[in-house]
């Protein structure tokens, strides 16, 4: 059923949340440390460890979770428009310099950094120019 | 007339942001296939958005955008972190292991990195524009992290208000710019496989911003982009106000 994929999210980010307050707890900073990375990785395992037994969740199940996914880009929007946008127009010339440098340097610096996988990046490509394809 | 519109843009707040999102998305898909950019749908609908933001920052003077009209409450709890993250965690779903293992090394190295550039890049901004002191100037420098590891980092060291509220608006100027030239910079990064995505959330790591350029570029990359992102604000927190402190105070 559509609802066991909404519960399946729902533990992983339970379980991930919790051990990311965990971590937070023991490095003392007070918040939640990867748990959504935490969560994720857990998505990942128990879906691929799924589809190798059994092949994967039910039909209904899985539009539960796509459902989920397909929420996510309205959501961004929907959070878009409720960042504080004034305050990034008014911390003036030290918050414009200090975010917009360390913005565009992080970025040109990506495809650096890729290359020491760069033996990886090729094949997925492929992979996900098919599925757009479909 | 007016008074049960209101009711029911505050009784159902969250059914009223689900449609005024529909609208945003509809408009901006509509404008970006009239110019037959199908593609920029997503990056137009956020930037729609983000003007909203401004135009209603400036008419509330509240801090929340759109969701500071009491009409408009639903968008708080629609764009919220709840939501948000319950979102990404199923984005993961049909992401590959082995994709994953393969971009673990860059993963990693991406985060050390992009914590440390943001936070020295941040650091060297306030110097040169004459902050004097190692907490005022760690404290920005964590703000070109993240708008919450400027606050963290500016509240561990004692900074005062002023310097914590530039350090948050370091971090939402860094968001926002994320958000809008993403997809402009995808192709001269390469950001178009896994591994590159995961190296970009280790590098820019403000979760709203990578989330946002990444389902303006390409939304079958968000749960790689969204995977390190997610290690970048905590990390930060533990890194800034302590090594990255002890190193701004050797050169003050």
């Amino acid at each position: 059923m559509e609802i066991y994929g909404f519960g399946i999210v729902a533990a992983c980010m339970y379980l991930g949340s919790f051990l990311g307050y965990g971590l937070g707890k023991l490095l003392g900073i007070s918040g939640n440390v990867g748990g959504v990375g935490f969560a994720m990785l857990m998505l990942v395992l128990l879906s691929n460890y799924v589809e190798a037994k059994k092949g994967g969740f039910s039909e209904r199940t899985q539009n539960g979770i796509r459902l989920l996914s397909a929420l996510y880009i309205p959501i961004i929007v929907a959070m878009a428009a409720k960042q504080n946008v004034v305050a990034a127009f008014d911390g003036g010339a030290v918050a414009f310099l200090a975010g917009g440098v360390a913005t565009i340097g992080a970025m040109l610096l990506v495809p650096f950094i890729s290359k020491l996988g760069k033996s990886n990046t090729e094949p997925l490509v492929e992979e996900i120019a098919k599925e757009d394809a479909k | 007339m007016y008074s049960i519109i209101e009711t029911l843009f505050t009784k159902y707040a969250l059914v009223g942001a689900f449609g005024m999102v529909a609208l945003i998305m509809l408009i901006s898909y509509g404008l970006a296939a009239s110019i037959k950019q199908k593609r920029m749908g997503s990056a137009l609908a956020i930037i729609i958005a983000l003007v909203i933001a401004y135009i209603s920052g400036k008419s509330t003077g509240g801090s929340k955008g759109i969701a500071d009209f009491t009409l408009f409450g639903g968008f708080a709890l629609l764009g919220g972190s709840m939501l948000r993250d319950y979102a990404i965690i199923s984005t993961a779903f049909g992401v590959k292991l082995e994709n994953l293992k393969k971009a673990g090394l860059p993963g990693i190295v991406s985060l050390l990195v992009g914590v440390s550039f943001s936070f020295f890049v941040g650091a060297i901004v306030a110097f040169a524009l004459g902050y004097t002191s190692a907490v005022d100037i760690a404290t920005i420098g964590g703000g070109a992290v993240t708008f919450i590891v400027g606050p963290v980092t500016g509240t561990a060291l004692g900074a005062s208000s002023e310097v914590i509220a530039l350090s948050i608006a370091a971090g939402v100027v860094k968001s926002v710019m994320t958000m809008i030239i993403t997809p402009f910079i995808a192709k001269k990064i390469k950001l178009d496989n896994p591994t590159t995505a995961m190296v970009y959330g280790g590098m820019i790591g403000t979760t709203s911003g990578v989330a946002g350029g990444l389902a303006a570029t390409n939304p079958k990359l968000i749960p790689y982009g969204a995977m390190t992102a997610t290690f970048y604000t905590g990390l930060g927190s533990l890194l800034c106000p302590s090594i990255g402190y002890m190193i701004i105070n050797l050169f003050i």
